[in-house]
């Protein structure tokens, strides 16, 4: 046996699986990645499998591994920004607007009121955007093919949005400490109407074509069920705790920037196909948050008031001091901490990435299950390894 | 001038005489030989059919699935919508290095996707295209398909193992249990139209199905065996939601993972074959086979087998893919008791319906 199978301690009793084991047989051990069509990216996986049944699963991280934290040392705060785009590069927007608010939270300024609102509706619609992919990926993994190429049809509109405002299509670098580079235009806010209006009624089309279809919920349904405390005590955030039953989104209970105006629902799992807490369930808090995403959107799109961008500070220097600021990333909680020495540079930063904590989590889940439920349950975690491995 | 003419009109009359002495060997033969000639000549026409469908049927996926997926498709190649992509496909895959892995067993690895075409290039002989387009009429022509059918499992699990990797193996070892398992209802849901037909000759069945009689709603059990047929069929197939043994998500490529060139275009070309074959025994024995209104033929065949290798592409990309031990299940808890209510349901009604209504054996539910 290689070195690399030493078991981790497990954290808890394991609960006994669904699977039945009728005999033993002998184990084989398969490597699973890094280049493998379902592992969403480039993490390794080496299985010990008896038959079908894995018995030990152990993640391989750092193939993606791009010292972000350590090059962030040696840059300015406005250079940080473009490397947080490569963090998590499906939602880019959300990692500019993490890293800018720990910013500016540090230097205690704000932005006019236009730009949180432009913010906001970024944030959010790249919040879809990511949903989308990561609904369309789900697909492909459980073996749908289609859903994946709607999903992208719709996620071409956003990126037209983002292309408008940016100029660019996947890493935006589109906000700044204090503002965002660059105003909407009347007619791109007219876009974005109109794409929210195309966009709520294909969540109905999704929900017939592979939320509620049968062999979709036989393949998720009480598949990879992570239980609420095991949850918090893996420190697993965003969608995937939610989907164990746990009401938390720090937009609403800790929130940043104007999140605190917007009316919308938390939607958590409840094992509606199944048991709390399984892949299903963690599938569908996704497809439900696009719709709550809409609601933020027509809101924002409706208050948005006109007026000039903030004169953003020419030279910024925040004060000596530590921060840990959180937001809510389509993934979870992304937090920065940031220690400044009131240099142009930070003196650290580190990162908190949601994919990371939902991985660490993944050995428990896939213990017992079967190989195509290993596929079920990473895609249900919807990692990125760009934002793990940094 | 003067001289080439006759010298011409000379050649043309020994060639005509040449030409009706060998007619008239034609005719002189006797009647075991002349059925051998047909055989070979029909069998020849078969096999080109057999290499221009799969042609054919990926374009046609193509096309399909890019329209189901709100996409193009092919559209360069050849012009009109891309026909010629196929075409080029092939020629790249003929062209391409022939690559056997280090650690393969190569002779069981050459042999593999031999055998894989060679089970659904036999199972041809028995499709009944029309009432003389057949290579061979046997008198156990359904009990020869489901034979020849699970010869291709060999090559599968032959190739899954020589390969010497494990996805290879995982999706060879898949396909072997599923192919197995399915191959029951398979058979279970073939025999109540055996029953009815009297006969296990494929062109016995059509012909028994004259008229509008087709056995698909012959009585009220065999839409259900149709319908079992079908879905067991898509499993033996490979098909999605059954494509489990090349789970791409899960098992990279499954059995042909190691397979390159033109070793890996005979596994898809067996699998697009045994498409058309299933579809065709389909059509064969519960839609009618080549009867049909207007008249009769080969192209009613076609007509019906096509439409149910939509139904089945229709299905691959819609549907999301079941779980090894669901398919199991399916097979054994759902189908197989289906299948045999089917069989003892269509015996019964066989047997009471006729006697109440004074019928003779072989007549229909429907009344004749």
């Amino acid at each position: 046996m290689p070195e690399a199978l030493t078991p981790h301690p497990p954290a808890r009793a394991l609960e006994p699986r669904p699977t039945q084991v009728a005999f033993e047989g002998d184990e084989m051990v398969l490597n699973m990645g890094p280049q493998h069509p379902s592992t969403h990216g480039v993490l390794r996986i080496v299985l010990r499998t008896d038959g079908e049944v894995v018995k030990e699963a152990i993640p391989h991280l750092g193939y993606l591994h791009r010292c972000f934290e350590k090059h962030a040392e040696n840059l300015t705060y406005g250079q940080v920004i473009p490397f947080t785009d490569r963090m998590d590069y499906l939602a880019s927007m959300n990692q500019n607007f993490s890293f800018v608010v720990a910013v500016e939270r540090l230097m205690e300024i704000q932005p006019s009121e236009r730009e949180e609102y432009i913010r906001v509706i970024m944030a959010e619609l790249n919040r879809i955007a990511s949903h989308l992919v990561s609904f369309g990926t789900y697909g492909l993994d459980i073996g749908a093919v289609t859903p994946f190429l709607y999903a992208f049809r719709e996620r071409e509109r956003v990126l037209d949005i983002f292309e408008a405002a940016s100029g660019a299509r996947l890493l935006y670098n589109y906000m700044r400490i204090g503002g965002v580079m660059r105003d909407l235009s009347p007619q791109l806010l007219d876009q974005t109407r109109a794409f929210v209006d195309y966009f709520e009624p294909k969540i109905d089309e999704y929900n017939q074509l592979l939320s509620f279809n049968r062999i979709f919920i036989e393949r998720t349904a009480k598949v990879g069920v992570l239980s609420a405390e095991q949850a918090i005590d893996f420190g697993v955030t965003g969608p995937n705790l939610r989907g164990s039953g746990v009401r938390f989104d720090l937009r609403r209970d800790d929130p940043y920037s104007i999140y605190d105006r917007f009316e919308f629902d938390i939607p958590v799992g409840e094992g509606l196909q199944g048991q709390v807490g399984d892949c299903w369930d963690r599938y569908y808090v996704r497809i439900q948050e696009m719709r709550e995403s809409v609601k933020i959107l027509r809101q924002a799109l409706a208050q948005i008031p006109d007026g000039e961008l903030a004169r953003r500070p020419k030279s910024i220097k925040p004060p000596k001091g530590e921060l840990y600021s959180r937001t809510e990333s389509p993934r979870g909680e992304l937090g920065f901490y940031v220690i400044s020495d009131g240099s142009t540079n930070p003196f650290r930063v580190k990162a908190r990435s949601p994919c990371f904590t939902a991985m660490s989590v993944f050995g428990e889940l896939a213990r017992g299950a079967m190989i195509a439920d290993i596929i079920a349950i990473i895609g249900s975690l919807d990692i990125v390894l760009g934002e793990i491995d940094r | 001038m003067d001289r080439i003419v006759p010298a011409a009109r000379d050649l043309i009359a020994w060639l005509a005489e040449q030409l009706w002495s060998g007619f008239g060997v034609l005719l002189k033969m006797p009647d075991e030989l002349f059925a051998l000639l047909v055989m070979v000549v029909v069998g020849s026409l078969m096999l080109v059919f057999l290499s221009l469908l799969p042609l054919f049927f990926v374009w046609l996926e193509r096309k399909l699935s890019a329209r189901i997926q709100s996409r193009l498709g092919p559209m360069e190649v050849g012009g009109f919508h891309g026909w010629l992509q196929t075409v080029a496909d092939t020629v790249k895959l003929l062209l391409k290095e022939d690559l056997i892995p280090a650690g393969a067993d190569a002779r069981l690895f050459k042999l593999a996707p031999m055998l894989a075409v060679m089970a659904s290039l036999a199972a041809f002989v028995v499709l009944p295209f029309s009432d003389w387009l057949i290579v061979a009429d046997l008198n156990v022509g359904l009990l020869y398909f489901i034979g020849v059918g699970s010869i291709g499992v060999v090559g599968i699990l032959m190739a899954g193992w020589s390969s010497n990797n494990k996805y290879s193996l995982l999706g060879a070892m898949r396909s072997a249990a599923q192919i197995i398992s399915y191959e029951i209802p398979v058979i279970l849901s073939l025999m109540p139209a055996v029953m009815l037909a009297g006969t296990l000759s494929t062109q016995g069945i059509v012909q028994a199905q004259s008229g509008i009689k087709w056995f698909v709603i012959a009585n009220p059990f065999m839409p259900l065996a149709f319908l079992i047929f079908f879905i067991a069929s898509l499993a033996e197939l490979n098909r999605t939601p059954f494509d489990i043994p090349e789970a791409e998500s899960e098992l990279v490529a499954g059995f042909h993972t190691e397979y390159s060139g033109l070793r890996w275009s005979f596994f898809f070309m067996a699998e697009y074959a045994n498409m058309f074959v299933s579809a065709a025994i389909a059509t064969t024995v519960f839609l009618g086979g080549w009867h049909g209104p207007f008249a009769a033929g080969p192209l009613w065949f076609l007509l019906k087998c096509f439409l149910l290798v939509v139904l089945m592409m229709w299905l691959r990309w819609t549907l999301p893919r079941l779980r090894v031990d669901q398919l199991m299940s399916l097979c054994w808890k759902y189908l197989v008791p289906a299948s045999l209510v089917c069989l003892f349901g269509a015996g019964t009604w066989y047997l009471v319906v006729n006697r109440l209504r004074g019928g003779a054996a072989g007549t229909f539910w429907f009344g004749s």
